[in-house]
């Protein structure tokens, strides 16, 4: 097959640092994520948009960052789970996954609990209905969901209580 | 097996002049490239034979929603995550916002659009039987100008429409006179979130002294392209929505649908559902 395409360079903001890469235009931004900027916890399950495991936020917005082409990551804000927790203190959610026992093998946590903060930033105190819809883009082969409800309905409590 | 990156070219235009300048200098060579939510699965699967893409999702002139007396106007770039958080929208075109809040889940949502929809031809696409209902029309634009069609009649057979090479669509406008009329959506899937619709339909009328005064009707998943079903709706108009039309109504959609068996469905579960679904509609109207 001829080889047409040219590595492009992209610009972005990773967990709010500058961040800048070569890749083939269409590669996938889960692959750049891994394997150009080091950031494993991006994780893969299906590759085509069902799983949620690759799951990161682009300007805000929960992504399935496998189905990102490289260069529309160009001048976006992005945000995976390595820049969740501010310094040593975690998300309230990732807390809540620790103690309510919502990770068992791990594979689904990070697109997990990313989608709950990025549900929690919409609503902050969001109603069951609101919970499982915003989750409902994830799959998880281990837990069989209700601890992963748990916490994020911990998560929102404990938001509630400090407020 | 997966595809050889390389081959796949994709360039940003700098804005809608560009873009269909670029498609007009080589005519069918470039395609456009919206939320990547069809395609970046294609090129997953290694099923995408076409290798080069211009990015419009950044161009201003595909997005946006203009109000006036008569139309809704949405840019083609519309997501069904806006198309949700619209007011009018939601006031006045509910069944777009359902088909919308039914199509795949957030991150789905936030990155999938009504022109892309529109544009990959599936016949088991969600939002299309809205569209349809609300008479919507498409505006197609090329470096040679642009066109207005009815997006009932834009989907010629399996896959194919109304678009030539050099085009693209660059607006979607609805008739706002269907917001006093009873409206009705259900897409049935495999489970809620996530699956593909089994069959999908979407229907709307204006009852007046307990008369079907008018009537629109479509559906998706039930013949090769998404169907808007006039024959149906002749026979209902005029008529008491009750159980006295059921009969006739059911078996004049029975021979308006051509359904197939798929992985997703047999043909004739498709057949039962889309009756019950014309029954319940009907309930609803008379209700
Ligand atoms: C997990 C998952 C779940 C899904 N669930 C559903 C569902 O429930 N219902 C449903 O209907 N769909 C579903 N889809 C399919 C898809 O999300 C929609 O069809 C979406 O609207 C496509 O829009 P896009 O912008 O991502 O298109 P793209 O992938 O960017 O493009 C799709 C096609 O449209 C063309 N195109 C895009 N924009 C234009 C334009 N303005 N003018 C001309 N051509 C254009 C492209 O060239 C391409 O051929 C799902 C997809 C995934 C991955
Ligand atoms: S790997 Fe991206 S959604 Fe499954
Ligand atoms: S914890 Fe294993 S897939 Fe969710």
């Amino acid at each position: 097959m001829p080889e047409r395409a040219r590595k492009i360079r992209v610009s972005c903001v990773v967990n709010g640092g500058a961040a800048s890469f070569e890749a083939y235009p269409m590669a996938r931004l889960l692959d750049v994520l891994r394997e150009e900027l080091k950031l494993t916890g991006t994780k893969e399950g299906c590759g085509e948009g069902e799983c949620g495991a690759c799951s990161i936020e682009m300007d805000g917005a929960l992504v399935n960052s496998c189905l990102v082409p490289a260069l529309q990551a160009q001048g976006t804000k992005i945000r995976t789970i390595e820049g969740l927790a501010i310094g040593g203190s975690l998300h309230a959610v990732q807390q809540a996954f620790l103690t309510h026992g919502g990770a068992q093998c791990g594979i689904c946590t990070p697109g997990m609990i990313l989608a709950a903060a990025n549900l929690l930033a919409r609503y902050p105190q969001p109603d069951d209905a609101q919970i499982r819809e915003g989750l409902s883009g994830n799959l998880c082969r281990c837990t069989g969901y209700m601890k992963i409800f748990e916490s994020v309905v911990a998560a929102v409590r404990r938001a509630e209580t400090r407020a | 097996m997966r595809a050889y990156l390389p081959a796949y070219e994709m360039e940003t235009p700098r804005d809608l002049e560009a873009a269909l300048g670029r498609m007009a200098s080589e005519p069918g060579v470039w395609r456009p490239f919206a939320g990547g939510t069809d395609l970046m699965v294609l090129l997953e699967a290694g099923k995408l034979p076409h290798q080069k893409f211009l990015n419009i999702w950044n161009l201003a002139e595909l997005r946006g929603m203009e109000v006036s007396s008569e139309h809704v106007t949405l840019g083609a770039l519309t997501t069904y995550t806006e198309v949700q958080r619209n007011k009018t929208l939601l006031r006045e075109f509910p069944l777009l916002c359902r088909a919308a809040a039914e199509t795949g889940s957030v991150a789905t949502q936030n990155r999938g659009t009504l022109g892309g929809n529109i544009a990959n031809a599936s016949p088991a696409a969600d939002s299309p039987p809205a569209l349809i209902v609300y008479d919507a029309e498409i505006e197609i634009v090329s470096a040679g100008g642009s066109r207005w069609v009815h997006y009932a009649s834009f989907h010629t057979e399996y896959k194919k429409m109304n678009l030539h090479a050099g085009e693209l669509i660059r607006r979607i406008r609805l008739l706002r006179t269907h917001a006093q009329w009873k409206q009705y959506f259900r897409k049935v899937g495999t489970r809620r979130a996530q699956a593909i619709s089994k069959i999908c339909f979407a229907g709307a009328a204006r009852v007046e002294a307990g008369r079907i005064a008018d009537v629109r009707i479509a559906l998706g998943s039930v013949a090769p392209t998404v169907l808007h079903a006039v024959r149906v709706e002749e026979l209902l108009r005029g008529q008491r929505p009750g159980s006295a039309v059921l009969q006739a109504a059911q078996d004049a959609l029975n021979a308006e649908i051509a359904p197939i068996d798929d992985m997703r469905s047999t043909a004739p579960y498709r057949r039962n559902v889309a009756r019950n679904l014309l029954a319940e509609f009907l309930e609803v109207l008379a209700g």
